[in-house]
């Protein structure tokens, strides 16, 4: 049979980055797939090299607006290995809370444009509204809803009001029975099953050879997770569970991050519950001639990153590797083999990282009402009622 | 397997390729290997010890070209780095992209941003570069310089 090319990328309206997939297919069989990246590289290990320890920090925190907090994790641990040195308790526990705070949004958010890329909107609909709970639980503790700015090397930059805990926890509270509704939904819909069952299979040699990395290797049975593997902040002191399953298709790895934002939830609760008193700044002069790797995990995966000092104010050698760096290799091993009409979600399923740092909200308060959630679920029950009535429908 | 089991093992089954271990601190050791024994002692690790490669990261020295392979070992929490020293101006060392596919990736990038040659790497075509940047322009090295007069970069000053 003849293969056809079919481009998709680099601007694509599916896809909130430009990445461009050269996908050769035969029929409606995916052969062979090629990936350019490299459109948004802005050189910043190159620019991070200019900076002073302290400048990076805030650098490195615009390389993507979802892992806003993750890369300043990485690298302020990266060069407290340097020195080395510990940060105080209670700077490891806010740390611990605005970490998890963003994997639950970023879960929150690949979940609904999931749902977008099978063209399930409702579950988009629903989920970037939860989401909104849990950026204005970020805009209560930092001061931001996007780079968060609270981090430094030796601690964290902003403490936590205790008069801000009970609204926090109230708020989180709020969005709980919601995304148990939502759990249930998704996990037992049979349109998502058949869409996403059997679908993109990741097999556990291949997670291990490609050295996939966070829900993409967890979902295929491979127990990784720089949280329980090589314990930071505060997850070595309070109670969770990792979330592994065993199929690896498309399905298991939806489930494996929909769980984990119940986990995540967890830990933010009880890190709250334990928060320890004391300094939240270990207050660092002078960096000392060495090298420092720092680790985390990320929402997508492990982020890494290795600074070198020669003892002057800036760093030699920066190098950062995100997670998506290590996962979109894996096309390989999932989509060959597979239907177009199901490459993009393949390609979706791992979540690679994309960017919304915008947001404002203009209330005209001299239009006559101002719709709330549940009078717009209202509204949209009539219309469902009135449509019915309309067709005949029971 | 304990952490100093791994290590006293190592010592001992690469006697003659490891140069210097640097044990930093109980959960980072860095390695010093002879370029030419990369494939045997990093195969070694991933396969026999089950790390996971994390990434490898170049430097540019004054007198060599550094590679600092990174593996964890997730069982005992050791992050064992490699380093190797190529000497200028022959910068070639063996691909670790035909053991596992990890390395395919930052080997791709290592060779662009910093001129090394990764024999036996299966696809060594530009990762992030531009398609318009010209031949035998590496800029991770500390001979770079701006060669693009119309460029407007942020130099930090």
């Amino acid at each position: 049979m003849a293969k056809t090319i079919i481009p998709i990328g680099p601007y694509h309206p599916l896809q909130e980055e430009p990445e461009f997939f050269i996908l050769t297919v035969e029929g409606e069989k995916v052969v062979d797939i090629d990936v350019h990246i490299g459109y948004n590289h802005r050189g910043i290990e190159k620019l991070s090299e200019t900076k002073t320890f302290d400048q990076s920090t805030f650098v490195i925190e615009r390389i993507c607006g979802i892992c806003s907090t993750s890369h300043p994790f990485a690298y302020t641990r990266a060069v407290e290995d340097i020195i080395p040195i510990e940060v105080p308790e209670r700077a490891k526990y806010i740390r611990t809370i605005i970490a998890e705070g963003e994997r639950i949004h970023s879960h929150l958010l690949w979940l609904g444009l999931a749902g977008h890329f099978l063209g399930y909107d409702t579950v988009f609909m629903w989920t970037w509204k939860l989401r909104e709970e849990i950026l204005d639980v970020m805009e209560i503790l930092t001061g931001n809803r996007n780079n968060y700015a609270m981090f430094k090397p030796g601690g964290v930059r902003r403490d936590i009001k205790s008069e801000d805990i009970p609204v926090v926890i109230k708020k989180i509270d709020s969005i709980v029975p919601t995304l148990e509704m939502l759990k249930k939904a998704v996990i037992d819909d049979p349109v998502i099953h058949a869409r996403t069952k059997g679908i993109g299979v990741l097999s556990k040699e291949d997670a291990i050879n490609y050295c996939a990395l966070g829900p993409t290797a967890r979902a295929s049975g491979v127990a990784r997770d720089v949280r329980k593997n090589s314990p930071y902040g505060a997850y070595d002191k309070v109670e969770w569970d990792m979330i592994v399953t065993h199929n690896g298709d498309v399905f298991d790895k939806l489930v494996v991050r929909v769980l984990e934002v119940f986990e995540s939830i967890k830990i933010i609760k009880n890190c709250f519950l334990n928060l320890p008193g004391g300094e939240i700044d270990a207050n660092i002069k002078d960096i000392p001639p060495g090298e420092g790797i720092g680790h985390i995990e990320a929402p997508r995966g492990e982020c890494f990153h290795y600074v070198r000092s020669d003892g002057t104010n800036r760093p030699v050698r920066h190098k950062v590797r995100a997670p998506t760096f290590m996962n979109l290799p894996t096309y390989k091993a999932t989509v060959i083999g597979e239907d177009i009409s199901d490459a993009t979600i393949i390609l979706a399923a791992i979540d690679p990282c994309y960017c919304c740092t915008e947001r404002m909200t203009v209330c005209n308060i001299k239009r006559k009402k101002i719709y709330s959630g549940k009078d717009l679920i209202k509204l949209s029950r009539e219309k469902t009622k009135i449509l019915r009535n309309k067709m005949g429908v029971k | 397997m304990t952490r100093e089991e791994v290590l006293c093992d190592l010592r001992k089954k690469f006697k003659d390729d490891i140069i210097e271990v640097l044990d930093k601190s109980p959960k980072r050791v860095y390695i010093e290997i002879k370029p030419e024994s990369i494939i045997q002692v990093a195969s070694y690790i991933f396969k026999d010890l089950k790390a996971r490669f994390n990434t490898a990261s170049g430097v540019d020295t004054r007198y060599h070209m550094e590679i600092l392979y990174h593996f964890l070992i997730e069982d005992i929490n050791l992050l064992i780095s490699l380093r190797v020293k190529l000497q200028k101006p022959k910068l070639e060392i063996d691909s670790l992209s035909t053991i596992f596919e990890g390395a395919n990736w930052i080997e791709r990038e290592i060779h662009e941003i910093l001129g090394i040659n990764f024999k036996g790497h299966p696809d060594l075509r530009r990762l992030l570069l531009p398609d318009d940047w010209p031949d035998g322009v590496y800029p991770l090295r500390r001979d770079y310089k701006e060669w693009d007069k119309n460029a407007i970069r942020d130099r930090g000053v």
